[in-house]
């Protein structure tokens, strides 16, 4: 009898149990659902043409948007991305080609201790390499915190993926007379390249909503700024300025730009896990 | 890895290859060079504070920058105790969340699951803060808060007046970032242990509950306890959502309902207002703090993450 009772006490605390651990992924989970449904609710009546393409207008107009903002974006992640690209790529090579011994170990290690620094500690750095001696903020010295940021994702997926190509399609290529450098531009990189381009999307993610660094590198602007020598306006910049504005315009706006940035790092989080898909078909084939 | 076979097969010794090795070298030596110049730089950068004022920066409790007198430790106060705060609450929600997506869940519910929970570090930190500031912070100051001070309002920790915005806010903010980062890595820990161990457990007569928790989580313990501190790591330099929700005030106060400053927000918030040199150098050494600390934490996570789990993190 007191078996079945204590058989019977382990299956309620079993069930009990795991409808606490279903619980928890819910609460996780959802709390992304929630904040998602707010970011919606609140941002959508705030985005519209005007909102995506128009300058900010200055305090006490209504209307106006973070056109030059979204723009600024772009440019910014795209001279990044253009900086970041080659210099991950070639870390990536010589680590997976030469890959062993202290210096590649030292070098991981690095990269490691890297991607665990706080971008604002980041942006110091670019503060104080290219707007101290310069003396004015730039959008350039944005670009290079973020090249930063995305760089230990860049090295350790490019090695990675360098090192997931098969041996013998490598030596395949050696094989028929081709350089080492021809081998791999035109053998081993072609193959991993989804990989690589899973990679880049989700460093774009993770830059496209920092806002840390560009408080002190990028430092805002109200104009349509193309120069990336000037201070330059940012998506993320301006939904943080205007959050914590005492406006109730300007607080709308702020959740119409959480809503464009959101949008955008989803499409770009889909879009590195479809280029992920294609990445483990390739090598399966 | 078969490397020595590539290097026997594959010498670098065209000309053109010798290029392509010395354009690799020189990148991979760029890399190296940024990455220590970033240190380098921070060092420079605090010189004159850390002349100024030496090891004392650390405990001596005053911030005003008028009098020019910079001490770090109301900072350092609010970056322990939000960072605590965060930990707590997520470190039980992720793990439980862990074992739930390794060992309860069909496949069919713990991809989705997964993929949302993953999402949620992909939130902008600037949308956190949004989100904080205007519908966590009323909630902790009408609802939260009065409820925990009417349980626990005879410590010091519930007590004094809510303003909404202060260290609980930043915590729980904070707790919500890192819960994917403790959720995905304790997964992973939990998914390597092997099978045997689990049908050993069950084969002598262990519910699947009693299995998860007196089996599989002691034998992946180091990892997990890996994945918290690597979520620690993540909430100690976090800069923009906790700015946004702690309410910038450089005191120390046993209220967690009490505004506060961590070392990330303060250089938020006061790096571009900063007049003097010695002013901006003291928020210098702050980052400088910052780097070091995390540094450390990131180094301890990942030894722990690798034991258990044999491979890079």
């Amino acid at each position: 009898m007191i078996g079945t009772a204590r058989l019977r006490r382990r299956r309620v605390s079993a069930s009990l149990g795991a409808a606490l651990t279903l619980l928890c992924a819910l609460l996780a989970a959802g709390a992304l659902l929630v904040i998602l449904g707010y970011v919606v609710v609140q941002g959508i009546g705030a985005v519209n043409w005007a909102f995506l393409t128009q300058l900010p207008r200055p305090v006490g107009m209504t209307g106006g948007g973070v056109g030059n903002g979204i723009l600024g974006t772009i440019i910014i992640i795209a001279i990044a991305a253009a900086m970041a690209i080659p210099l991950g790529l070639l870390t990536g090579i010589y680590l997976a080609l030469f890959g062993r011994g202290t210096i590649p170990e030292a070098l991981r290690f690095l990269s490691d201790v890297l991607s665990g620094v706080p971008s604002i500690a980041i942006g110091l750095f670019a503060y104080t390499v290219l707007v101290a001696p310069l003396k004015h903020f730039s959008a350039f010295s944005a670009s290079f915190a973020f090249m930063m940021l995305m760089l230990p994702l860049l090295v350790r997926t490019s090695e990675q993926a360098i090192r997931s190509v098969p041996q013998t399609v490598r030596e395949g290529a050696l094989a028929l007379g081709m350089s080492n450098f021809r081998a791999t531009m035109r053998v081993v990189l072609p193959t991993a390249r989804p990989a690589i381009i899973t990679a880049l999307l989700l460093a774009i993610a993770r830059v496209t909503g920092e806002t840390a660094p560009l408080l002190f590198t990028a430092f805002g602007s109200q104009f349509w700024e193309t120069n990336p020598g000037r201070p330059m306006a940012v998506l993320a910049l301006q939904v943080f300025n205007y959050a914590i504005s005492p406006y109730a315009n300007w607080q709308a706006q702020a959740w119409g730009g959480a809503l464009l940035l959101i949008v955008a790092v989803l499409i770009l989080s889909l879009g590195a896990r479809y280029m992920l898909s294609q990445a483990s078909r390739r090598l399966e084939s | 890895m078969d490397e020595p076979a590539f290097r026997r097969i594959a010498r670098f010794v065209s000309p053109v290859d010798r290029g392509f090795a010395a354009v690799v070298y020189g990148g991979s030596a760029l890399f190296a060079v940024l990455i220590v110049g970033l240190f380098i730089e921070l060092v420079l950068g605090s010189w004159p504070s850390l002349r100024a004022f030496g090891p004392s920066f650390i405990w001596k409790s005053a911030w005003d920058p008028v009098a020019s007198k910079f001490g770090a430790l109301p900072m350092i106060y609010g970056t322990v105790v939000t960072s605590f705060i965060a930990i707590l609450l997520a470190s039980f929600v992720g793990i439980m969340a862990a074992v739930f997506l390794a060992d309860f869940a069909p496949r069919w519910i713990a991809a989705p699951l997964s993929f949302l929970i993953e999402l949620l570090a992909a939130v902008p930190s600037v949308v956190y803060g949004l989100w904080g500031l205007f519908v966590l912070a009323p909630l902790v100051r009408t609802t939260i808060g009065p409820v925990l001070q009417h349980l626990l309002g005879w410590t010091p920790l519930f007590a004094g007046p809510i303003y909404g915005v202060g260290l609980l806010t930043a915590g729980i903010i904070l707790a919500l970032m890192i819960v994917p980062t403790v959720t995905a890595i304790s997964r992973d820990v939990i998914a390597a242990i092997p099978r045997d161990l689990r049908e050993a457990s069950m084969a002598l007569g262990s519910t699947k509950w009693e299995t998860a928790t007196r089996v599989v989580l002691p034998a992946a313990r180091v990892g997990i306890f890996g994945a918290c501190v690597l979520g620690l790591g993540r909430a100690l330099g976090e800069t923009i959502a906790v700015t946004m929700v702690i309410g910038n005030r450089p005191e120390i106060s046993a209220s967690l309902f009490a505004p506060s400053y961590t070392l990330a927000s303060v250089i938020a918030n006061e790096f571009t207002e900063a007049t003097s040199a010695v002013y901006i150098s003291a928020l210098i050494e702050l980052g400088l703090i910052l780097f070091v600390v995390s540094i450390v934490v990131n180094a301890v996570a990942r030894l722990m993450i690798w034991s258990v789990r044999g491979s890079r993190a």
